[in-house]
């Protein structure tokens, strides 16, 4: 059982009465691209926030690279390498687009308020570092154009590959994607998927995402868990899961 | 771009190092021909800069609910009074109890004594926020407004170290205008640093998405306390200069409605910009003196008022109102001075375009 960069243990949540997820373990290693699925209120999303750390769950551990981080917080769970982007937007919105990434980059910047605010050779050095690569990552996903906009006045698509961007300007292992292809149309959830693909080798990079577009989902994923009502009912390859009955009376109703 | 850049750069450094020659100049010229109550209110606008910049860290910059000011005001007062006072003065002062053995004889010059009055002010900061920034919005509000007036009940019964309600009188006068404008000035570059600096983009990035900023490795809870430990620290500057400018100091004059005003002052300025809080506080504080006509009897022409203290703070109360329901981002929102703004609006001749990749505005600075 050793090897798996991530690996949840039997995890559940509970909020008052309401068990929003129970006996969650998946296993994830490194290089794959896991999908996460299942129909609306499934509890996908409190998954991820579950392992990402902005909720602690009621029971079961989670293991990140052999490291228990179950009860870390967020910004320590993203430190040791875990990066994600959020269903519903969350981009810093008086902020530029540039500076967004530049945020991201701040844990690994390695400064310290006397050097920064006294703008000392060091820091100045540090900083024009993290300039140049956060133009490199937006002009990785197609922004650099844009680095003097308000985040927010961007459309929505570019949005989303802006919370990517600053994703991996925190220097993950494995990134979390929640629904990246919300409201794209197909043209671009094909694109979206070659681009996943093409990060995923260019940063080594494990990913998990969460999506409603099967067609994204089977497209790139060789494994996926899903869910329903916090209970994960099938887990398998994009072929196997189409074929299990379960998964299909979740997402169609008995028959 | 890169040889844009340079150039932009060096006239901007340029209209800047002669701003700053003409604002010495400027400060020369008042203090030989102003009198002595127009300088009064010229030191006290800069004191109101210092305050407004330190709520505006905490409340515009980093997006928290802070009403504490007016009791790190009051440690930064009594901090630095005690310090610099004479054993002789601090004798005469306290005669319903004597002063606790230990400070009667302590006696710093001004400097160092107004440095250690941000300090007492910034450790305290520190340590309400380690507690206070686990709330978040009204929440927190209301716990810095409950600091501030334990402070101010505190300052009120330790009377062996306050002198109490007597307060405390005949202070040196200190605060000239090079003190209170160097240290405004001071402050200011302090906080347009910070603020440029990868700590101020990450404040920032908490008053936009709290959690967003935690999932990029912020670390919120230490940076909310370490914003809010620094605007204390300014705070107890202010206090400290404010002591000294009024020679009288006492427990009443750090009532949490001080705090209001200070507030008052970031909102009309713009909640999160430096330069809206440095005009705010200017106009705020000389229309403060201006109106004060407004309070005594009122000659309309065809009737006289007799005299209604406080109308002023009508007026700016109406201000207020206008400001909340038409422009609820105040002068400035979050825009900052910058000589390629004055450009843009064409208030000062434009540069050649040039072959921008992107052709943006010069934006961009090279940091």
């Amino acid at each position: 059982m050793m090897g798996a960069l991530l690996e949840t243990l039997d995890v559940h949540k509970q909020f008052g009465g309401l068990v929003a997820v129970s006996a969650f373990s998946i296993r994830v290693e490194s290089g794959e691209i896991v999908g996460l699925i299942g129909p609306n209120g499934a509890g996908k999303t409190t998954s991820f926030n579950l392992i990402t750390g902005v909720y602690k769950p009621t029971r079961g551990r989670v293991l990140f690279d052999g490291r228990d981080i179950t009860r870390l917080a967020l910004h320590d769970i993203t430190r040791l390498g875990i990066a994600r982007t959020f269903q519903n937007i969350r981009l810093f919105k008086d902020m530029s687009v540039l500076e967004n990434v530049l945020v991201a980059q701040h844990m690994r910047m390695g400064t310290n308020l006397f050097e920064a605010t006294l703008r000392l050779p060091s820091y100045l050095r540090k900083e024009k570092h993290i300039h140049e690569q956060a133009r490199a990552l937006l002009a990785e996903v197609g922004l650099d154009a844009l680095e003097g906009d308000k985040a927010t006045s961007l459309p929505y698509g570019k949005q989303r590959r802006l919370e990517i961007a600053r994703a991996l300007a925190t220097e993950p292992k494995l990134l979390f994607l929640d629904e990246p292809a919300a409201g794209m149309n197909p043209q671009e959830s094909a694109e979206l998927m070659d681009f996943i693909l093409k990060i995923r080798d260019q940063f080594q990079l494990t990913i998990v995402l969460i999506e409603h577009h099967m067609q994204v989902v089977m497209g790139i994923c060789k494994r996926m868990y899903v869910l329903d009502y916090g209970v994960t009912i099938a887990h398998g390859t994009p072929e196997e899961i189409q074929k299990d009955p379960k998964v299909i009376e979740a997402y169609l109703g008995a028959p | 771009m890169g040889m844009t850049n340079i150039k932009s750069v060096s006239r901007n450094t340029w209209l800047t190092l002669c701003a700053s020659l003409a604002g010495i100049i400027l400060l020369f010229v008042i203090e030989e021909n102003f009198d002595r109550f127009t300088m009064q209110i010229f030191k006290l606008c800069a004191i109101n800069v210092i305050l407004a910049l330190s709520l505006n860290l905490i409340n515009g910059f980093t997006g928290l609910f802070s009403l504490g000011h007016a009791g790190f005001m009051g440690i930064g007062a009594y901090t630095c009074a005690l310090l610099a006072m004479t054993p002789a003065q601090k004798e005469a002062n306290f005669i319903l109890q004597p002063i606790v053995p230990w400070l009667l004889d302590v006696h710093l010059p001004f400097l160092p004594a107004l440095l250690a009055s941000g300090l007492v002010a910034g450790l305290l900061g520190w340590l309400l926020g380690v507690v206070a920034m686990r709330l978040r919005d009204d929440y927190l509000a209301i716990a810095t407004l409950g600091f501030s007036e334990i402070i101010r009940v505190v300052l009120t019964n330790a009377q062996p170290i306050t002198n109490g309600s007597l307060g405390l009188k005949g202070l040196p006068r200190y605060t000239t205008m090079w003190w209170a404008w160097g240290s405004a000035i001071v402050v200011t570059v302090f906080l347009v640093l910070l603020i440029k600096s990868s700590y101020g983009r990450a404040f920032k990035s908490i008053r936009d998405n709290e959690i967003a900023s935690e999932a990029m490795g912020i670390n919120v809870f230490g940076m909310k306390v370490l914003s809010f430990a620094i605007s204390s620290f300014l705070a107890g500057i202010a206090g400290g200069l404010l002591a000294h400018y009024l020679t009288t100091i006492d427990p009443k004059q750090f009532f949490f409605l001080k705090t209001f005003d200070i507030l008052l002052i970031v909102v009309l300025g713009g909640v999160g910009s430096i330069t809206g809080s440095i005009i705010a506080a200017i106009a705020v504080t000389a229309s403060m003196e201006l109106l004060r006509f407004l309070d005594g009897p009122l000659n309309f022409g065809f009737m006289v008022t007799s005299g209604t203290p406080g109308l002023r703070m009508v007026f700016f109360s109406a201000l207020l109102m206008i400001v909340v329901i038409f422009r609820q981002q105040g002068l400035m929102g979050t825009s900052e001075f910058s000589w390629d703004a004055l450009a843009r609006i064409g208030l000062l001749p434009r540069r050649k375009r040039s072959h921008r990749s992107n052709g943006k505005t010069g934006k961009e600075r090279v940091e």
